[in-house]
């Protein structure tokens, strides 16, 4: 009973955990946020406004990240990109961004100056403009880095009608590239270990996605970013909402060799490695193929893959199954925490 | 128990090479491996470079799997070899001692292919799950005084100690820092004033390495560097478990970096007094399943030898340097095991002349004895008694993300494995 005690006692407090992918996020958000703002309905990527026409959709992401430079990107790119991906993969075209951005008082003006011009860099690439910001600072050592918060609208592209309920048996599952660069990226950088082959995949998926929703209107059922927590969560995430049994070809999954080599020096399991510049998208069995001709047409996706199928749903146990290298077959769970280096 | 790759030296410039790992080179220390040249391959552990490996056979390996159908292949004769080698055997219940290879079994799901008569166990070769409550409240309460900045891998951080793990600690103002490498908290130690504490863990793979960063911050005169000694030795432990008459351990699927260091001899002893075979596994699914056929083979005919499966790696008198550095630095003592009790001889402490480095004696430490939390059954689950799923805490109360037992927080222990990377039914 000691170690329930501990758990309360570490409740009172915010944790690494509670800010990860993984189910006490989820749960934390469920339980603390979710009942204060209604306006957050079902906390998709994007929420779905509807005044007229085809309806817009209006998100929000804060970001933090160390080092605030990494190979492929920066904290300006993330924070464009993240919001418009978020856009994107609710079916919206996305046209306007707020940026926030928090620094602490005696930060070089050259970072400051260096990270906003990559925000309008990116913003420009995505074709989206930035309307309203805003900006704060605090106290020297009330914080290390920067936090950058953008919100973004986005117009609905009209024959969208993007739904977890709307999975069903048969749909295929596809991943629009390669997965893990982002996460390992920012690791290495961070500990200084020398992959420098390795980019981030740091980039707007809006022009995919776009693509994809354009074409097939309503045979792409879902769509959702594997940021933190990786393509593993995703996916679980997927299955829970749509109650859904999934099955996966590991054999299938896109992942660059040099991604693939630094996690197995580091001990992270690629699949639950995040990416900034990818998207999962469930679309209809019969347009699968379809999907897939279109988007490696496309710059950004040449390397994607149907990776699996759904072979249910409405099941009580919504389970993720992967079938191994190996010809065996095991569940792939949800991110417990955060993964690191690790020795063992 | 202990991650390693090969990698193939590009560059040597001084006791720093740069190591080919497949499509990336990374930097490797190479104070353990003075006869490395250009174009060796070497194993590769948290930065540093453990041995030179055996080029030819590390080739011959990456050759094999370097295609899906090959790999597929190559995984499916030797699931074939193993049911033929199994057939008509009484069950037997093998023991993968390395927590490295628990989690390839899992990962791969190489249980679901093996025949009904040939069960795996996870024994207990995770370092995570055999430090005790006390040590780690040591590395919590210093980190919390603030007196040193304390600095591990990532394993260890979210270890339960008896109220608080490093990373909540973090959260409430204690100085913690994940390392991939002790030479970047040398570094740190080199850069800054702070005091850097290194809570070492881990078994004879990664104590030479510490060794290594002792003897380097000794030769510098780091004197705010000093090393937290957790670390265990499996030998010994592998002893502790054979001698219990209600052991039910047919074969050992023993260790293979651990091996690379101690050599293949360590266990040769072992095998013979208890008559168990042993086999010395690589890594990669088709190592694993070939130790087993190799293990399956000895049963067969009776004999309890030592077989070696991780040629490329292993070697009968495993590293010379690397023990040698282990032997020079530490001595061997008495050590407590989570799950397990007290082993003799199976720990390490900083020898004499180097106590100055030794954090337990810099900031007066000591281990208190903690009770293990009620109802989990680690201690048997280690041993090879019981399976996680015996555990009625196990996937309820205790879940990767809130353990309450150390098998449950290491990726590679046996309840986080068989959790995280369940069968799937069905
Ligand atoms: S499931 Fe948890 S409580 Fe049970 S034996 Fe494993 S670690 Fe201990």
């Amino acid at each position: 009973m000691r170690q329930e005690a501990g758990g309360r006692r570490q409740e009172a407090f915010i944790t690494l955990a509670h800010g990860s992918g993984g189910r006490l996020a989820a749960e934390f958000i469920q339980r603390r946020l979710a009942p204060l703002f209604p306006g957050l309905g079902e906390m998709d990527d994007a929420a779905v406004l509807r005044p007229k026409g085809a309806g817009i959709a209006f998100t929000t992401d804060s970001f933090v990240v160390d080092p605030l430079f990494f190979p492929g990107g920066d904290i300006g790119r993330l924070a464009v990109f993240g919001t418009v991906n978020d856009l994107a993969v609710q079916g919206a075209k996305p046209s306007w961004l707020s940026l926030a951005v928090v620094a602490p008082e005696g930060l070089p003006l050259d970072i400051f100056d260096a990270v906003i011009a990559s925000v309008a860099a990116a913003a420009k690439e995505t074709g989206v403009s930035v309307v309203t910001g805003d900006t704060k600072v605090v106290e020297r050592g009330g914080l290390s880095g920067l936090i950058l918060n953008t919100a973004g609208i986005g117009e609905m592209i009209p024959g969208a009608d993007l739904s977890a309920a709307r999975i069903t048996a048969g749909d295929a599952i596809i991943v629009s590239g390669p997965i893990g660069a982002h996460e390992v990226a920012v690791l290495s950088q961070r500990h200084s270990l020398g992959f420098d082959k390795i980019q981030s995949d740091c980039a707007q998926v809006a022009c995919l996605a776009g693509e994809l929703v354009g074409r097939l209107k309503d045979a792409v059922r879902w769509m959702r970013d594997p940021t933190r927590g990786g393509l593993a969560t995703v996916l679980n995430e997927m299955a829970v909402a749509a109650k859904a049994t999934i099955e996966i070809v590991e054999d299938q999954i896109p992942i660059e060799p040099a991604v693939q080599n630094a996690a197995d020096i580091l001990g992270l399991d690629p699949l639950y490695l995040a990416c900034e510049g990818r998207f999962v998208a469930v679309v209809a069995g019969p347009r699968a193929e379809e999907a897939l001709r279109r988007l490696k047409l496309r710059p950004g996706g040449e390397n994607t893959a149907i990776i699996g199928s759904v072979t249910g749903v409405d099941n009580e146990h919504p389970q993720v199954r992967l079938n191994t290298r190996f010809g065996s077959r095991r569940i792939l769970r949800y991110l417990a925490a955060d993964q690191q280096p690790r020795i063992c | 128990m202990c991650l390693g790759v090969p990698g193939k030296l590009e560059d040597i410039n001084g006791d720093i090479g740069a190591a080919r790992v497949g499509a990336i080179t990374t930097p490797v220390n190479l104070m353990l491996t003075p006869e490395a040249r250009v174009g060796d391959f070497v194993m590769v552990h948290a930065g540093f470079a453990l041995k030179v490996m055996d080029g030819a056979a590390v080739a011959e390996t990456l050759n094999i799997y370097k295609s899906v159908a090959q790999t597929r292949s190559r995984l499916d004769e030797m699931c074939a070899r193993l049911n033929e080698t199994a057939k008509g055997l009484a069950p037997v219940n093998l023991m993968e001692v390395c927590g490295t290879h628990t989690v390839a079994i899992a990962r791969s799901g190489i249980k679901a292919r093996l025949p009904a008569n040939v069960a795996l166990i996870s024994g207990p070769g995770c370092p995570v799950c055999v430090t005790p409550v006390g040590e780690i409240d040591m590395a919590v309460e210093l980190a919390l005084s603030r007196r040193a900045r304390v600095v591990s891998f990532g394993d260890m951080l979210r270890v339960p100690g008896s109220t608080l793990n490093l990373e909540a600690a973090r959260g409430r103002g204690a100085k913690v820092d994940i390392v991939y490498s002790p030479g970047q908290a040398l570094a740190m130690a080199g850069r800054e004033e702070e005091e850097i504490v290194f809570l070492a863990v881990g078994f004879e793979t990664t104590a030479p390495i510490i060794a290594a960063a002792v003897k380097t911050a000794a030769a510098a005169d780091l004197a705010n560097f000093s090393v937290l000694v957790s670390h265990r030795l499996i030998p010994p432990a592998l002893d502790a478990l054979l001698s219990d008459p209600n052991a039910l351990l047919d074969g050992l699927i023993c260790p293979g970096h651990v091996s690379t260091v101690i050599g293949w001899q360590a266990y040769d002893g072992l095998a013979r007094r208890y008559k168990v075979p042993c086999a010395v596994a690589g890594f990669e699914p088709g190592d694993i399943l070939e130790s087993i056929v190799m293990l399956l083979e000895m049963i067969r005919a009776g004999q309890a030898g030592v077989a070696n499966q991780y040629s490329r790696s292993v070697r009968r008198e495993g590293s010379q340097p690397a023990r040698q550095a282990i032997e020079e630095v530490f001595n061997v003592v008495d050590g407590d095991w989570r799950g397990l009790g007290t082993i003799k001889n199976s720990a390490l402490r900083l020898r004499p002349r180097f106590v100055r480095f030794d954090a337990a004696v810099k900031y007066e430490l000591q281990a208190r004895r903690v009770p293990e939390p009620k109802g989990c059954r680690c201690g048997d689950i280690l041993s090879g008694r019981s399976a996680p799923a015996d555990c009625r805490l196990f996937g309820v109360a205790c879940l990767p993300e809130q353990p309450v037992g150390p098998c449950m927080v290491s990726s590679e222990g046996a309840c986080s494995a068989a959790y995280l990377y369940g069968e799937a039914a069905g």
